[in-house]
């Protein structure tokens, strides 16, 4: 071996092959494998730019009531309505367009969800690493309130948050505060699932000798924390997040129909479900099927997206 | 000409993935006579399992038999439909795996996984088989036989439980036992039992074996005959004898060469008359105590604890610039020791000095510990982050401590350090996962020496490796010892290591240092029963039949 | 053996104080129970006056305290907007949600663990796939529009099943069942199904993750080395050591099967403790909220004393781990 002279400008690798190396890597690999996964991840996209696009791509605007006429109301899809409008998917009691309700309703399920799940994440990211790192009482503390959460279905748990929040805020500001209500809930109601799991990978990663490495130089917990153990742990918690997206969507979902959502002026997924169950019996499914489609696919593709991730970073459970 | 027990023809084993194929197992031909006992030797990667498990049938998917033939007594059985396999198993070939912990069902007794199998294959009561369960018990050494087997496998320690696995293996008289690396999860003293109760039981009951190994020290004391395997090819195949003594091919006499042995074979080092008689590391008494089966809510609540000593009133020291070897086995407590030492672990009682400083006396020692003390550890798969560049886990050290602060002159000495350590400046911008196991520790070592310490922990630097990679490894930090001036603290199980890197050693049994002093007089002199009987068991290649 | 289950049951009696406290403060300071209570036009003389006799100027400790006792003895206090007392409320409606439970807990158990040990076992064979994918498109079906989706399909469409309610019921002692007529039987399918479809989607999910992670292990490749039989290995190694972790989580599914109720009884209009709930959270009807959760967390608690006790019977290491203290 001879002393390699040093040089400072070592060829930096071209960008055409690291996006080749990224091209090849197993995640990608099992992607282009997977076309349940590409049809999940297009379906998830389309219904995602729907949503956050919804004021400019949605044909009519269902919450403004100059644009509504009653008359309008119950038209079937794809016919002409008294007012000769075209309403593809129809229209509900009140004349408005169920394809634009759903865009809108979507943008709020999404909302929530998106919104609950990173409230959840950040909470349960945090507490599960100091679990796992500190161990001792904090570990002990955290994780019996976890497993005592974790076994009450997040839906009663929110509920309660909810009933508690309801009874706390004052009237005239309920309406304002439900959504970001709705999120608390719905966020404190799943941490426990991100806890869990971080605390357990920070315990494996913990022992591991990189971390007995970093201790030696004396360097700061909270940076070993954040620098070494926590992007060795961010596997698992992005399959909790995407699979637990999902939940959250429906656990939306279902405490708006359970009415306690959402308030009507600004309804979701779930509290368009709600009123379209009324018309049922009477024969006007469409107000009723599509949101429920919608909710159903933005909920199975997500799931999708997590199990395949979940798969391709662990490919020993394939 | 008796006819060969087993004989494998031209076998290939073939792992599709993605796109390739990879061949664990390429056009392997060998025989084993009737109660011979073959060892095949080889690192890891030399397809020697995979041999293994494609003779019993047990290749894991989507791994096949890809060509060749296997035949039993001359019936060839590698193309049979699984169920005949199947039947064949247990009854013609037995096996046992190498960790004795998880090959038993750990829900059920012995008594019932014994009467299980010898039911399964011979036509005998429930009474019956559990009599010859007891016999076989006994047979394999487990004292109180008929007590015992009643016992769940938690029961029993590590190698009483490998004992059983024999027992297992041997149940329905096969003719053929392919023992996979059947001592490697054990410590020194019971390996050479348990090779031992194989031995024995394989020759009463007429089986031969086919003994797996990565370790060539258990092959040239049980093995007739051997085949060295080397990225899944017979590279060569003789008597133990013959091989160990001549070996002809290129790749077995650099492998041989590797191997470092308990006996002085090469020079000696000079005796330790010119050393400067103060001690640089200095540890007294040092002691850990650690308190059992207490939960955090328990521990609030006062009651008696029971107390684990895990060190016990250990003292050495370490001249400068010299090798101190601490020998012991699982759970000896000389991991305990290092974690002290290099500040992970606080000591119950005792101290320790390092050139002069106290490292658990405040602020001070803490300051002077993290300059002069590093550490090497024995994984090198886990020691490095995963997520980081090596780069940045090379400078990591010298960043914390301030040594060097601005980039062009942090990255000049990482990229010096992995020079020094025989690696290209240009690794720094790869992530560990690039790296052999061998680079890795490289890596590692190159961490260690950026924070510029005096004093390097060892903790089994080398047990993880290959032993092709080991002697580089050693030999690497024998350079660096010379051309920084380094003291080693060389923590291993493995006695040859310690007497080729050590000018004195220490021995640590069940937290006590039962011996120490100048490593030739230890080796080739020993006082303590202990360390004799260490001595006396370890598998080596000097000691070939 | 006896110290374990005594170990057991004090964390579990710590747990049940925990939630109490969590449901006197909701109970106590979530709305004014007083103002609830009495009429728009009543004088703040009147008001106080009856803080004092309901004790809530009393300190906050004798509050609690008194609310434990009340809470031992089954007394949480008088809806608001019912104006009955809410332990009558939901002993009048336990059975319905009991037998509800239990039906789908069955129907969850029975079905979840034969196809997840059939998948796992099969996990290559084509109707593994079909029941994998059906499952994942389960788990993303939200309860509610399950039980629409039936009421719609059964109900509406072929008119088999009614589509809410109990159907008949009969009175045993201060039970009220609806097992033993037609009309009551014909009434459970549809909300049984509807609750346990997710319960089994998790369970045979678990089930399958377990055993699949269980036929790795060492101990089942020494089995096949040995030369026992498929059957043997499968039915009588893989299975029980699945089942370990299995009866922990499966059990405590089914205790939330209970609280899970909520979504199915309000679909269904059962007259369960569910509905009763949602309904009382729609109006902040504090007390019924308090003793629903303490009555939850008591499901809970029991379910987890068995479960721990069953682990203890499966599994002789711990058994053991127990002896010796541990």
């Amino acid at each position: 071996m001879t002393d390699l002279p040093h040089s400072p400008e070592q060829p930096v690798p071209a960008r055409t092959s690291r996006l080749a190396t990224f091209w090849r890597s197993d995640l990608v690999w099992s992607y282009r494998h997977s076309p349940v996964t590409i049809v999940a991840s297009i379906v998830a996209l389309a219904l995602i730019l729907m949503a956050v696009l919804a004021p400019w791509i949605a044909p009519y605007n269902p919450f403004n009531p100059a644009t509504l006429n009653l008359m309008d109301g119950m038209t079937p899809p794809n016919s002409a309505s008294y007012s000769d409008r075209y309403f593809l998917l129809g229209t509900d009691n009140q004349g408005r367009d169920v394809l634009s309700t759903i865009m809108y309703g979507s943008r709020v399920s999404l909302f929530v969800g998106i919104m609950a799940t990173l409230f959840a994440m950040v909470m349960g990211v945090g507490l599960g690493l100091v679990a796992g790192y500190a161990g001792g009482l904090a570990d002990a503390v955290i994780m019996r309130v976890a497993d005592v959460q974790l076994s009450f279905p997040a839906i009663l748990i929110a509920l309660l948050i909810f009933g508690v929040a309801r009874g706390i805020i004052p009237p005239n500001h309920q309406e304002g505060a439900a959504v970001w209500v709705l999120i608390l809930a719905i966020g404190l109601a799943n941490w426990a699932q991100f806890a869990r799991t971080v605390r357990g990978a920070t315990m494996v990663e913990r022992q591991k000798d990189y971390v007995a490495a970093a201790r030696i130089l004396g360097v700061n917990p909270i940076l070993i924390l954040l620098r070494h153990v926590l992007p060795n742990v961010l596997g698992p918690v992005l399959v909790i997040g995407t699979i637990g997206l999902a939940l959250a969507i429906i656990e939306e979902a279902t405490l708006s129909y359970l009415g306690v959502g959402v308030p009507p002026t600004q309804p979701s997924l779930g509290t368009l479900i709600r009123i379209g169950q009324q018309f049922l019996f009477s024969g006007e499914w469409w107000i009723l099927l599509f949101p429920a489609v919608t909710l159903v696919l933005l909920a199975l593709s997500v799931n999708l997206l997590g199990d395949w991730l979940r798969d391709a970073l662990n490919p020993k459970l394939r | 000409m008796t006819e060969p027990v087993l004989s494998v023809k031209n076998l290939v084993v073939e792992f599709p993935f993605r796109d390739d194929v990879f061949r664990a197992v390429d056009d392997v031909s060998f025989e084993i006579m009737p109660g011979e006992v073959v060892g095949v030797v080889g690192e890891s990667g030399a397809g020697k399992s995979m041999t293994g498990a494609a003779v019993i049938g047990l290749i894991e998917r989507p791994g096949h038999i890809a060509g060749g033939e296997i035949r039993l007594k001359g019936e060839r059985i590698d193309n049979l439909p699984e169920d005949a396999r199947a039947k064949l198993r247990g009854k013609r070939i037995g096996m046992v795996f190498q960790d004795p912990l998880t090959s038993l069902n750990p829900l059920y007794t012995v008594g019932r996984q014994l009467v299980e199998t010898i039911r399964a294959h011979l036509p005998l009561s429930e009474a019956e088989a559990r009599r010859k369960a007891i016999d076989l018990l006994v047979e394999a050494g487990i004292p109180k036989a008929a007590e015992r087997i009643d016992s769940y496998p938690h029961q029993f320690s590590g190698g009483m439980r490998q004992r059983v696995v024999i027992a297992l293996a041997i149940a329905a008289e096969p003719e053929l036992i392919i023992a996979d690396e059947p001592t490697s999860a054990l410590d020194v003293s019971v390996q050479a039992q348990i090779i031992k109760v194989l031995k024995k039981l394989c020759a009463s009951h007429g089986a031969a074996i086919m003994l797996i190994t990565h370790d060539m020290g258990v092959i040239a004391q049980t093995a007739d005959r051997m085949i060295v395997m080397h990225h899944g090819k017979i590279v060569e195949t003789g008597t133990v004898g013959d091989i160990i003594r001549r070996p002809r091919e290129p790749y077995t006499i650099k492998l041989i060469d590797s191997i470092p042995t308990i006996s002085r074979t090469g020079e000696t080092i000079a005796p330790e008359a010119a050393n400067d008689d103060r001690a640089f590391v200095e540890i007294r008494d040092l002691v850990r105590d650690f308190e059992l089966g207490r939960s955090a809510f328990t521990r609030l609540l006062p009651g008696k604890v029971e107390i684990f000593r895990a060190v016990n009133e250990v003292s050495f020291s370490i001249a400068k610039g010299k090798t101190f070897g601490l020998v012991g086995e699982s759970g000896s407590g000389k991991s305990t020791c290092a974690k002290m030492i290099v500040g992970l672990l606080r000591p119950t009682s005792g101290s320790i000095h390092v050139d002069g400083h106290d490292v658990w006396a405040g602020a001070h020692g803490l300051r002077e510990r993290r300059r002069r003390v590093q550490m090497i550890f024995q994984d090198p798969y886990a020691s490095l982050n995963p997520r980081w560049r090596v780069a940045d886990i090379v400078a990591e050290p010298m960043k914390t401590l301030g040594i060097a602060r601005n980039r062009t002159e942090v990255q000049d000495r990482v990229a010096d350090l992995l020079t020094k350590v025989r690696l290209e400046p240009g690794a720094m911008k790869k992530f560990p996962h690039e790296f052999s196991g061998g680079q890795r520790q490289r890596i590692a070592i190159a961490r260690a020496l950026s924070s510029q310490p005096e004093f390097i922990v060892c903790d089994e630097p080398t047990s993880a490796l290959d032993v092709s990679v080991q002697a580089q490894v050693l030999d690497l930090m024998s350079a660096l010892q010379e051309e920084f001036g380094l003291t080693y603290l060389l923590i291993s199980h493995n006695l040859a290591v310690v007497r080729q890197m050590s000018s004195a050693v220490g021995v640590l049994h069940n937290g006590v240092l039962v011996e120490s002093g100048p490593v030739d007089a230890i080796f080739d002199n020993p006082q303590a029963d202990y360390t004799k009987m260490l001595l006396d068991a370890v598998p080596d290649i000097s000691k070939v039949a | 053996m006896l110290a374990f289950i005594l170990r057991r049951l004090g964390q579990s009696v710590l747990v049940m104080l925990v939630v109490a406290f969590i449901a006197f403060m909701v109970f106590r300071y979530v709305g004014d129970p007083v103002v609830s209570m009495v009429g728009q036009d009543a004088t703040t003389g009147d008001i106080e006056q009856l803080r004092t006799r309901l004790g809530l100027n009393d300190p906050f400790y004798v509050q609690f305290v008194r609310f434990v006792g009340n809470a031992l003895q089954g007394q949480f206090g008088i809806s608001y907007r019912l104006q009955q007392p809410v332990s009558q409320l939901i002993l009048e409606r336990l059975p319905a949600t009991i037998e509800l439970a239990f039906a789908s807990a069955l129907i969850a158990l029975v079905f979840g663990v034969v196809l997840g040990i059939y998948t796992a076992l099969k996990p290559r064979s084509f109707s593994s796939a079909v029941i994998m994918t059906i499952s994942l498109v389960g788990v993303s079906l939200p309860t509610f529009l399950i039980g629409i989706g039936l009421i719609y399909l059964f109900a509406v469409e072929l008119k088999v099943l009614p589509s809410f309610g109990r159907g008949q019921v009969v009175q045993l002692g201060w039970w009220r069942t609806g097992l033993l007529t037609e009309s009551g039987w014909r009434s459970l399918i549809l909300p049984a199904i509807t609750l346990s479809l997710f319960q089994l989607t998790l369970i045979m999910r678990l089930v399958r993750a377990e055993m699949l992670e269980v036929m790795r292990t060492d101990y089942i490749r020494f089995a096949r080395a040995r030369g026992l039989s498929q059957r043997a290995i499968n039915f009588g190694h893989a299975l029980r050591n699945t089942l370990v972790p299995v009866i922990t989580i499966a059990g405590l599914q089914l205790g939330s099967v209970i609280a899970f109720a909520i979504i199915t009884e309000t679909v269904f209009q059962w007259p369960g403790v569910g509905s009763l709930f949602v309904n009382s959270v729609q109006v902040v009807d504090v007390p019924v909220m308090a003793a629903y959760l303490v009555f939850v967390a008591l499901v809970f608690v029991v379910i987890n004393l068995i479960v721990d006790i069953l682990y203890f019977i499966v599994d002789p290491r711990l058994r053991d781990g127990a002896r010796t203290g541990r």
